[in-house]
């Protein structure tokens, strides 16, 4: 394991996602991405971990092409990212899946005409053809029979398994994944965590996974990435990270309160607080 | 003294400059709008979709406000009126001061509140529950299928619904001037016929209430899609909404006003 730039361990074929010495920011202050580089061959499933905050999601953004970055290239299937007009973009997108950390699923539309609706818009199917498609993929998420349901009505766990038959609805060939097992309860995470699995490898697509859940992911994803303070800090597979004794790394996964990551927000001394306003 | 001078004209700079660059991306949004409305033409039910909840939905407020609007000015026109022996005249006053005015100023502002509000919030909060994120990364342009179909639906609904305004105003003024006060029908009517010109009064109140629609749609659609993403946010914007295209409706009309009816 090292914390140098390297790509997911036993990397073959092609990378579907190549991040070369890329930086962000938001404005003049806040540096949120400093240099990182990174790639995901194809086939595999990664999950790119971190404190909140820390530029996972802002590094999603740049693979879909909704933010550019302020130096360095971002490819995906060999295409520069950061150079696209609109119509390139919408073409590579076309090709992506994401699902968003509370699913975004469209609030006036049932389950069923959520996970219709790419293929509505994108393609010349009958609705005979559609139907099958969209029952076939709220199969596969086991929620064929809250077709008719609306997000209104759907918990947590459900509305996240709707969003994600959704994102598969025209079979992308990368998957995003933006923190899928924020607030779902164990059994609800345990099934997204399978599903994400199952369905990478069913449909032959690349997947990467945002997240800050240690535990879940890595039960199912082939490699990690380690991102603090805008770098990437460490990587390896579950196993290694498992092992690792970096202590941000050994913080992180073993949830200790305080370490390289500090409990306290950065403030003046406690004492000068506290007696400070009474002088 | 002079530092407080200087912060004073510093902070009224920039509110300036930051009013004229919201000027300028809400120009930039109208462009982008009807560039990409090829959708909501073609896909004429996306529109349909949006007339009805921007234009039926809104037909109860429309109807009672019309209603009443009509007969108060039955009480107040015939009060007037007959201090001058012209009764009569009841069915022009009522007629006129509709068609010309009420109908598409009232219309407006109360479409503004009902049904500009509504678009401004919901569009606002697809903001900030990432639908119009989703919608983007799934290749579909939000401008296209959710703002343009709404902003046309709006466009749409507003001079039906200013004409609803007008048409059950009249009938207000009906109930209470010959039905209650007991003016003469047959010259409430053939005196309204006379006088209310089709393309000089009835064609011209048309045309603002177009303006408006379009002015007032413009505005919701832009503020909502302008909005922060939190619930601050949206609550904020969809007050803006109201306030300035209620402001935008009282200023573009008396404009309009001042354009049309130069010469009466």
């Amino acid at each position: 394991m090292s914390a140098s730039t390297a790509t997911a361990a036993g990397a073959s074929g092609e990378n579907v996602v190549e991040i070369d010495d890329v930086s962000f920011a938001y404005d003049d202050v806040r540096q949120v991405l400093s240099g990182i580089s990174l790639a995901i061959p194809r086939g595999r499933l990664v999950a790119i971990m971190g404190g909140s905050g820390c530029g996972k999601t802002t590094l999603l953004r740049l693979i879909g092409g909704a933010l550019r970055p302020t130096r360095g290239a971002v490819r995906v299937f060999g295409q520069l990212v950061n150079r696209m007009n609109q119509d390139e973009l919408y073409a590579l997108r076309r090709r992506l899946g994401m699902l968003f950390q509370f699913g975004a699923l469209f609030t006036d539309m049932s389950s069923y005409d959520n996970v219709a609706f790419q293929m509505r818009e994108h393609t010349a199917l009958t609705e005979e053809l559609i139907r099958d498609l969209v029952l076939m993929k709220l199969h596969a998420v086991g929620l064929r029979g809250a077709a008719h349901l609306y997000p209104a009505e759907l918990s947590g766990g459900m509305a996240r398994r709707v969003a994600l038959a959704r994102a598969i609805a025209l079979d992308p060939q990368l998957m995003m994944y933006d923190e899928p097992f924020a607030g779902l309860d164990p059994i609800s995470l345990s099934v997204i965590g399978q599903l994400i699995r199952r369905l990478n490898d069913a449909l032959g697509a690349t997947s990467i996974v945002v997240t800050h859940d240690v535990m879940e992911s890595l039960k199912i994803v082939d490699y990690i990435y380690f991102i603090a303070d805008g770098r990437i800090i460490a990587q390896g597979t579950p196993d290694e990270i498992r092992a690792s004794t970096m202590p941000f790394v050994h913080q992180f996964v073993h949830g200790e309160i305080d370490g390289p990551v500090a409990f306290h927000y950065p403030s003046r001394a406690y004492r000068d607080d506290i007696l400070g306003a009474r002088a | 003294m002079s530092a407080r001078l200087a912060a004073v004209v510093a902070d009224v700079g920039a509110r300036v400059v930051s009013a004229v660059w919201r000027i300028g991306f809400a120009s930039r949004f109208f462009w982008l709008m009807l560039r990409h409305s090829g959708t909501a033409l073609r896909r004429f039910p996306l529109t349909v979709r949006e007339i009805y909840f921007a234009g039926v939905l809104s037909l109860i407020i429309i109807v009672v406000s019309g209603l009443f609007v009509g007969m108060v000015l039955g009480l107040q026109g015939y009060d007037t009126l007959a201090r001058y022996g012209s009764a009569e005249a009841l069915g022009v006053l009522v007629a006129l001061s509709l068609v010309r005015e009420l109908g598409p100023v009232v219309a407006a502002l109360l479409f503004a509140s009902r049904a500009g509000s509504a678009i401004t919030a919901e569009i606002g909060l697809m903001k900030a529950t990432e639908q119009l994120d989703a919608m983007e990364i799934m290749a579909v342009d939000p401008i296209a299928r959710v703002v343009a179909p709404r902003f046309w639906g709006g466009v749409i609904s507003m001079p039906l619904l200013a004409a609803l305004f007008s048409a059950t105003g009249i009938f207000g003024g009906y109930l209470v001037g010959v039905v209650l006060i007991g003016v003469d029908a047959g010259s409430f009517w053939s005196q309204m016929q006379a006088a209310v010109d089709f393309r000089e009064d009835v064609w011209n109140g048309v045309i603002k209430s177009i303006v408006f629609g379009v002015v007032v749609t413009w505005i919701a659609v832009f503020e909502g899609y302008d909005a922060p993403p939190t619930a601050e946010g949206v609550s904020g914007a969809t007050t803006r909404t109201v306030v300035t295209s209620s402001l935008a409706v009282l200023g573009f009309d008396f404009i309009l006003t001042a354009l049309m009816f130069r010469g009466v």
